[in-house]
């Protein structure tokens, strides 16, 4: 087998070495009940043009999003992304390297998650960032338990334009801890009862920008509120390239930034793996009681300059129940990706790129706008916004999949029940004037 | 004040010796080149992507645009290159040599699966597409779940655990929600080895547990006499890990799972050192109720340099009720997504995370099984055993073995070897790296002093065994021939030396931040 | 004023009904580099063998346990800058908790400066 370098030859003259003369010898303390005689009921080995078909015949069902119009996000979204972050991912040290807690050989891995985590401080106005969560919706839940543990209360609020996953996965994450979760009404547009819900009990808002709808919401007035009953304000967001145009969640008074950097390197890959950021203020409280690894900058024996693995005492592997959260891995390579495809963007890439998504999608609106029975539902967007459907949006959906367009995402899917005439439309730089009136055309025609 | 210390030393060391390389001009020495950081380098009006000119129309964005510059430079694609290459070059990788961690199985990654991984169906596919357009990727979540179900004996398994730890708490939380079921609410004691990694009572206190440890006895197993003590009608369960991170088989994990079942509690295995029997036995028929799998572990999804993992998690009949959604299920030839808490759901303890799971880590997982077969993954198990034996066989009379007897897949040694040398675990380690390995894990499992954990899993050949081997064996010599240097002042052909973490811990510098306009350049 | 020694490495130096704890040279020496000290509110009720505070080094974190029963009248600010200071002066400057004492009849139980170098020995 192509991967298991030992020969018969080899093996043989292993195990004799080692005093026994066959495997089964070395698995004597395995309970003989199950002890396997035969081999498992599953298909034994194949080469790799065998395996390359058969997944390549199942890769060959789905429908890829470069090649058809596309506009779907909801939470993970669609961006073009160079050749060269591909290429430098799949470098032998990237791809094959480990978690860096042997530092002397790993300042590849640790000077990149510096300048990651620099790059997320940045992009969020924070002032510290970690080297990465699994995703959006887990950083979310994390931020959650964080702020619960620095302020000592109990009480979330979380507003209903949050992505219904960020919210499900913080009530798993948080079901068996005192933290009670309370998610005020998705349909309110505004943020009124977010803030009519804030009180002494308060440990958190947690408030998404731009929301599951698309809508921009000004974090101020929350931000103040909150800090005038002693809570904390978690802003999310789900889509980075967001950051390139809008105000910084952390100049408009978060105390803690978190959200799904996907959309920076990482490709849709039907849902993960992903990269979840995580940023705060340096409060001391809260450095201390964040999760995730963090990269930080010191000195080696020469005097050199290097990076290391640190303030690991929150983590499990040292204080195991008492640990921060059990998270045991950052997003790695997606992190590598990410940092990665943001350098070769830089301040002005980024810029342009969240420029020409957000005119992308101010001209979709225009045109689906201008249909008759649909109307934009969101005032103000970056690159996602909701469109008010005659028809169940589900209905709708699925008769433009069958003619060759992903139109966006039902708001009843994220919503059950709730919402039915609602759809989600998502644009970015990858949409061409093409795609736009091949889907108002196609749009037109379920609808007439 | 609990001892609870590794005690060893995190500054560099007074006595370390500096020689090795001349200073160099530039700071780079041959192919080992200095990389400043890119905020040192770049500027935010480089740029490395070229992109249409926005047509500047009016923003539809409520007033709420950026009002300042961000501060993110950028480079050029050449310089871009340069960068991450040369950081590249500072990296240790299973590419380059032999990787030892214990419990992290570094065996070598296929680049089939980072080809497949790559297929625009299953990478250029959106988890919200409707269910018509995304068949093949619903079918290839499907199928990686039933060969994943085979291999364990389990008839139920979740996909959408996000890595090894996520995977723990899925395992737990459907414990938790097992027992609630019943209404058995006073069962919140797990009982937990002393020998178990830091994410198993970190994930029993986040479902409400309290643990209750349990000691190794003097062969490096469950105490089982102590294990019975503990028993009780408010035991919730037990997470074990098997082969235990001893790298030994618990003999007795058919009496354990037993008596857990008798007194009312659940079997929680951690899949981590699944690589020793993948293919020989099934966790199933050990009586396992959950187990998470690393798919980054035994089924050689890369580790990208600390992630992402992968943890699915199979379930018994019992549990299999409260598994997470979302899933996956089969209708006649069609495959839907069950999303919603209702119907077959309606027990579910909830969504673990957003969208379905980590998709490009089930496509590389299941093209290498696919590669494997049932055949090639029991010789993945044979191979790992006879390594991690061979190991121990050859350098027991050098080095000093924790526990009597063969190991599974991986070999744990203590530090007696090195008593009265001056040379600690640590400093052995750091030799290692001069020597051109990774070192292998140190100081964990906690029940031994000094620990060292070796895996060298199954795609080591028998020569680069041997010289693994041969070197381990020289460095052990000339540490109890009294060369000390050697060992404290490692590394020396590193990259970098030893570095100071006392002061990254002390006074943490988390990222770059711009000087301020008159600041004078911080000395040393 | 006198200082009493406990099995788990903190010193009480009582002066009428308060006292001062922190952990011996011997202890600091063992957990290597002090990176961070986690003391307890000032108001907190302890009682003897309590967890107290935390002391961590870069490796690993230390329970600190409460010598007698009593109540945290001040904490030692000075170790967030400074953790070091446990390492440099762990009998002196390196103190973490001055405790008001509720029941000083705990004391008699606890070893003297030779009984506890016996004790380390």
């Amino acid at each position: 087998m192509r991967y298991l370098p030992h020969t018969d030859t080899d093996r043989k003259a292993m195990l004799e070495t080692i005093g026994v003369s066959s495997f089964d010898e070395l698995f004597t303390d395995v309970p003989e009940a199950a002890r396997l005689d035969e081999l498992i009921d599953l298909p034994t080995k194949q080469g790799e043009l065998q395996v390359e078909r058969a997944l390549g015949a199942m890769a060959g069902q789905n429908v890829a999003a470069g090649s058809v119009p596309f506009f779907v996000g909801a939470g993970a979204y669609r961006h073009h992304i160079p050749a060269t972050v591909d290429h430098l991912i799949q470098r032998s040290e990237f791809l094959t390297a480990y978690t860096p807690y042997q530092p002397e050989i790993s300042q590849g891995t640790l000077q990149t998650l510096f300048e990651f985590q620099t790059q997320v401080a940045l992009l969020t106005g924070m002032d510290v960032a970690n080297a990465s969560m699994y995703d959006g919706s887990t950083a979310c839940a994390e931020a959650v338990m964080m702020a619960a543990r620095v302020t000592r209360r109990d009480k979330a609020v979380m507003a209903g334009s949050v992505h219904p996953h960020y919210v499900a996965a913080s009530q798993t994450l948080s079901k068996h801890s005192d933290v009670n979760i309370t998610v005020t009404d998705p349909g309110n547009a505004n943020l009124e009862d977010v803030l009519s819900a804030i009180d002494d009990t308060t440990a958190c808002v947690v408030v998404q920008t731009p929301d599951i709808f698309g809508q921009l919401h000004d974090l101020r007035a929350i931000s103040e509120a909150a800090h005038a009953k002693g809570a904390l304000l978690i802003a999310v967001f789900t889509e980075t390239v967001a950051l390139g145009l809008m105000e910084a969640p952390g100049n408009m008074g978060a105390d803690i930034a978190v959200g799904e950097g996907q959309s920076i390197g990482v490709g849709l890959n039907f849902g993960g793996p992903y990269v979840g950021l995580f940023a705060c203020k340096n409060d001391r409280r809260f450095i201390r009681q964040m999760p995730g690894r963090l990269a930080g900058e010191t000195v080696d024996a020469d005097g050199r300059r290097g990076y290391v693995l640190t303030l690991s005492t929150r983590e499990q592997h040292i204080r195991r129940e008492k640990a921060t959260s059990n998270i045991c891995t950052n997003a790695g390579l997606c992190s590598l990706a990410f940092t990665v495809h943001m350098t070769l963007l830089g301040e002005k890439g980024l810029t342009n790129m969240a420029r020409l998504s957000h005119e992308m999608a101010c001209d979709l609106a225009d045109r689906l706008g201008s249909i008759e029975g649909v109307n934009v539902e969101t005032e103000a967007f970056f690159n996602e916004f909701t469109i008010r459907l005659p028809q169940p949006a589900v209905d709708v959906v699925d008769k433009l999949a069958a003619s060759g367009v992903l139109a966006g995402v039902p708001a009843s899917r994220l919503f059950p029940g709730q919402f039915e005439d609602l759809l989600i439309v998502a644009a970015t730089e990858t949409n061409t004037e093409e795609d736009l009136i091949i889907f108002e055309k196609a749009l037109r025609g379920v609808l007439s | 004040m609990s001892m609870n210390s590794q005690g060893r030393p995190t500054r560099i060391a007074d006595n370390a010796a500096t020689g090795g390389y001349a200073d160099t001009f530039s700071g780079s020495r041959g192919l080992d080149q200095a990389e400043a950081l890119i905020f040192e380098r770049g500027a935010t009006d480089r740029c490395g992507v070229d992109l249409p000119e926005p047509k500047g129309t009016a923003l539809r964005m409520g007033g709420l645009e950026r009002q300042g510059e961000i501060g993110l430079p950028g480079l050029s694609e050449p310089e871009t290159m340069r960068h991450y290459v040369r950081l590249s070059r500072k990296n240790y990788a299973i590419d380059l040599g032999l990787y030892p961690l214990g419990s992290c199985t570094m065996k070598h990654n296929p680049r089939l699966n980072e080809k497949v991984a790559r297929m625009p169906g299953f990478a250029d596919v959106h988890p919200l597409q409707p269910a018509s357009t995304v068949q093949g990727a619903y079918q290839l979540i499907g199928e990686l779940g039933h060969w994943l179900m085979t291999l364990t004996g389990m008839p139920a398994v979740a996909m959408s655990p996000k890595a090894g730890a996520h995977g723990e708490f899925c395992g737990m939380l459907a414990i938790r929600a097992a027992l609630d079921a019943r209404g058995e609410t006073n069962r919140r004691r797990v009982l937990v080895p002393e020998s178990a990694h830091g994410t198993n009572p970190a994930t029993a206190i986040q479902c409400g547990f309290t643990c209750d440890e349990i000691p190794a006895d003097a062969g490096g197993r469950v105490d089982m006499e102590a294990l019975k003590a503990k028993l009780g009608d408010d035991i919730a369960g037990i997470m074990l890990t098997n082969p235990n991170t001893c790298g030994l088989f618990e003999r007795d994990i058919r009496e354990i799972a037993d008596l857990i079942h008798e007194a009312g509690g659940y079997f929680y295995c951690d899949g981590a050192n699944f690589n020793a029997i993948v293919g020989r036995v099934r966790p199933g028929d050990l009586g396992v109720d959950a187990m998470h799998i690393n798919l980054h572990k035994t089924f050689s999804t890369p580790h990208g340099g600390g992630g992402p993992g992968s943890g699915p998690t199979v379930l018994s009949e019992a549990l299999a009720p409260f598994a997470p959604v979302p899933f996956v299920v089969q209708e006649g030839k069609s495959w839907k997504m069950v999303e919603q808490e209702e119907g077959e759901a309606s027990e579910s303890f909830g969504r673990m995370a957003a969208f379905h799971g980590q998709m490009g880590m089930f496509t590389r997982a299941l093209t290498y099984m696919m590669s494997h077969g049932s055949d090639g993954l029991k010789q993945v198990a044979n191979d790992a055993v006879l390594n991690a034996n061979y190991i121990l066989a050859r350098l027991k009379h050098v080095m000093t073995p924790a526990f009597a007897g063969f190991c599974m897949h991986e070999a744990l040694f203590d530090d007696r070897f090195l008593q009265g040398t001056g040379v600690s675990t640590l400093d052995f380690a750091k030799a290692m790296i001069d020597e051109g390995y990774h070192p292998m894990t140190m100081y964990f499992p906690l029940v031994v002093h000094g620990a060292m954990l070796i895996e060298p899993t199954e795609t080591e050949s028998r020569e680069g065994l041997d010289r693994f081997i041969d070197t381990m064996e020289a460095l052990a010599k000339a540490a109890n021939g009294g060369e000390t240097d050697r060992f404290l002042a490692a590394p020396v052909h590193a990259p970098t030396k030893r570095l100071d973490e006392t002061r990254a811990a002390r006074q943490p510098v988390l990222r770059w931040t711009a000087p301020m306009e008159d600041e004078p350049v911080a000395a040393e | 004023m006198t200082t009493y020694y406990t099995e788990d490495h903190e010193w009480i130096t009582v002066d009428g009904d308060t006292a001062t704890v922190g952990i011996t040279a011997h202890a600091a020496e063992q957990l290597g580099d002090v990176v961070f000290v986690e003391l307890p509110d000032s108001g907190k009720a302890v009682s003897q063998g309590d967890d107290m505070a935390v002391v961590e080094s870069v490796k690993a974190a230390s329970e600190v346990y409460a010598p007698v029963d009593g109540e945290v009248v001040d904490t030692n600010g000075d170790l967030e800058d400074a953790p070091a200071t446990v390492n440099e002066d762990a009998a002196g400057k390196g103190w973490f908790v001055k405790l008001k004492l509720s029941n000083p009849s705990q004391l008699e139980a606890l070893m003297d400066e030779a009984g506890y170098k016996a004790h380390i020995a």
